[in-house]
């Protein structure tokens, strides 16, 4: 079998007090999409930065395209490409100008220069745009200017860390398809998200990331199927412990996994609409109110949390904190 | 080979954005301009002080101003250092293989071609209000020199500071706190034959000093080409000094990533 595209392992990272990496270790194939999915703060940036040779870590080893990025920096520059959290476009130049640079920064020139540029210009459907400031350009535009510079030189690697963040719906779903397409060519790209359905609907690995460590990985599919049955979320209307809940459950079949989170419940059943009645009426006779009850097929939300002990919205909070 | 060949590109892009912007050029000369005109008339009757050796004021004053102007233009280069820092740009030049001196070189190649712009603004704004100088094409050749000379280790430490504190704020501190009095302890306005003693101690190890005096020597020709080659000699090996301070800068800039 060929070597990983990616390889860490065991690794740690501290800035100042803070453990951004704690003994984090990842495998990504060639040629593959691969998701890192967390909430902010939960160590996804420093993960890239060190993949991209811009940070090195306290310990552990770094392997991308089978070379050793803490002893050959400068030979794994020249193979892969990244597309930042906050974006490097220079917004004074013309997209024009930026990717001619960008293609000069990796040594290449003349003709075939040329004839790069403007076949990325045409693909990312920026050609008209192309003699324009790049700061008179949407967000969408110059996320799109972004990934062309990534791709300038062909790397077989590309980083994209949050690419879909502060964009609208649209020019989300318009990158989404750009991504998918790009994947078809042998690229291997690593992906930064904290949004699920990115994760989803794009990668063929994820690997769920919760402060400073990878908690799990595989298949969305295979991830989610490790979920038995249904998601059932009920909002409760008066307070109650985990523990008592449980104890009103004990007579209704095929319930596990109770989480609360606030004043929402989240439990698993194996077939949500034949269990809900039974339930409602458990807590009902226990004298706990409810408000309103979803069910749902799984979904990686119930894999982050299953894993972590609390939803992605709720560690974003936390972490902004 | 490869380092002038990336420096090249990267100052490109630099002064593409500043023709882009030529009002800022024009921003940049005003204060020199005011400074020329003014003081050319205000103290126009300082050179009758015994002692200061120059009969004409405007004479005097121009090649000060020209090194004054150049002194802060090299220490606004840092600004553009973060800007390209909170862009996300300067990561960006970080994760291609790009040499990192490259980086550093293009912003003083870029800053050396403000400066000789400037400087011949101004030298030909003197010599519009008069100045005159008998040292001819060689004395303005090594007014240019010692003004690029001055600006690329100023240039190198304003990039230091700002790829390590990482705030305008600061570089416009550093600039007020220590380019002015950079300034005013150098023979910029006043004859060093009329400074106070200490002062004159003071502006023996200040490089606004040697640039000043080396520039004005060679176009008044009162200064011998021995003390001209001095000054700029310490100029070069200041250059030089700061020019490894901030490479050094780029080191803890990477290791603070």
């Amino acid at each position: 079998m060929a070597e990983a595209a990616l390889a860490l392992h065991n690794i740690v990272k501290t800035y100042k007090t803070v453990r951004a990496l704690d003994g984090l270790s990842l495998s990504v194939e060639r040629g593959t999409i691969f998701a890192l999915l967390g909430p902010n703060g939960a160590g996804k940036s420093t993960t890239i930065k060190i993949l991209t040779t811009l940070a090195r870590p306290d310990s552990g080893e770094v392997r991308v395209a089978g070379l050793d990025a803490l002893k050959e920096p400068q030979r794994v520059r020249r193979v892969i490409g990244c597309v930042a959290q906050r974006s490097g476009v220079d917004v004074d130049s013309t997209g024009l100008e930026n990717l001619t640079l960008q293609g000069r920064l990796h040594g290449m020139g003349g003709a075939e220069l040329k004839s790069r540029v403007s076949s990325l210009l045409e693909r990312f459907g920026l050609a008209a745009a192309a003699a324009r400031i790049a700061r008179t350009y949407s967000g969408g535009m110059q996320r799109k200017l972004d990934i062309a510079m990534g791709l300038i030189h062909r790397p077989e690697i590309l980083f994209l860390d949050e690419p879909t963040t502060g964009l609208d719906p649209e020019a989300r779903s318009d990158l989404w398809d750009e991504i998918a397409r790009l994947s078809t060519k042998g690229l291997t790209i690593l992906l930064t998200t904290h949004y699920l359905e990115e994760a989803d609907r794009l990668a063929r690995q994820v690997a769920i990331v919760d402060r400073g460590r990878v908690v799990t990985e595989g298949t969305p599919e295979s991830l989610k199927a490790e979920l038995r049955g249904d998601s059932v979320q009920i909002d409760l209307a008066s307070a109650a412990t985990l523990a008592a809940i449980d104890r009103c459950f004990e007579a209704v079949p095929g319930v596990h996994d109770l989480q609360v989170t606030g004043s929402t419940l989240h439990a698993r059943t194996d077939h949500g609409a034949t269990a809900v009645p039974p339930m409602l009426l458990a807590l009902e006779a226990a004298g706990i109110r409810t408000s309103s009850v979803r069910i749902a097929r799984p979904s990686l939300d119930d894999v982050y949390l299953r894993y972590t002990g609390r939803t992605i919205q709720e560690a974003e909070r936390e972490g902004r904190q | 080979m490869t380092l002038f060949r990336e420096s090249w590109y990267l100052m490109g892009r630099l002064l593409i954005i500043l023709l882009r912007q030529p009002w800022y050029v024009a921003l940049t000369l005003i204060q020199p301009i005011i400074w020329l005109v003014l003081y050319g008339q205000l103290f126009r009757r300082v050179v009758e002080l015994p002692g200061f050796r120059s009969s004409s004021y405007i004479d005097f004053l121009t090649p000060g101003i020209v090194i004054m102007s150049a002194l802060f233009s090299s220490g606004w280069t840092g600004m553009g250092v973060i800007n390209d820092l909170d862009r996300g740009v300067m990561d960006r030049f970080l994760i291609s293989p790009v040499q990192r001196t490259a980086i550093i070189l293009s912003r003083l190649m870029n800053l050396s071609v403000i400066t000789i712009v400037q400087s011949l603004i101004l030298f030909g704004l003197g010599a519009i209000l008069g100045a005159r100088y008998p040292g001819g094409p060689i004395g303005l050749f090594v007014l240019l020199l010692a003004a690029i000379l001055l600006s690329m280790p100023f240039g190198a430490l304003s990039i230091a500071m700002s790829l390590t504190v990482r705030k305008e704020e600061s570089v416009i501190g550093a600039v007020n706190f220590v380019l002015l009095p950079l300034t005013f302890t150098s023979p910029v306005f006043m004859a060093a034959t009329l400074m106070p003693g200490w002062m004159r101690t003071v502006a023996h190890f200040n490089p606004v000093n040697w640039a000043v005096e080396a520039g004005r020597g060679a176009l008044q020709a009162t200064a011998s080409p021995g003390a001209i080659l001095l000054r700029v000699g310490l100029l070069a090996a200041l250059t030089i000094a700061s020019g490894w301070i901030a490479t050094r800068a780029f080191r803890s800039y990477q290791q603070s990533a």
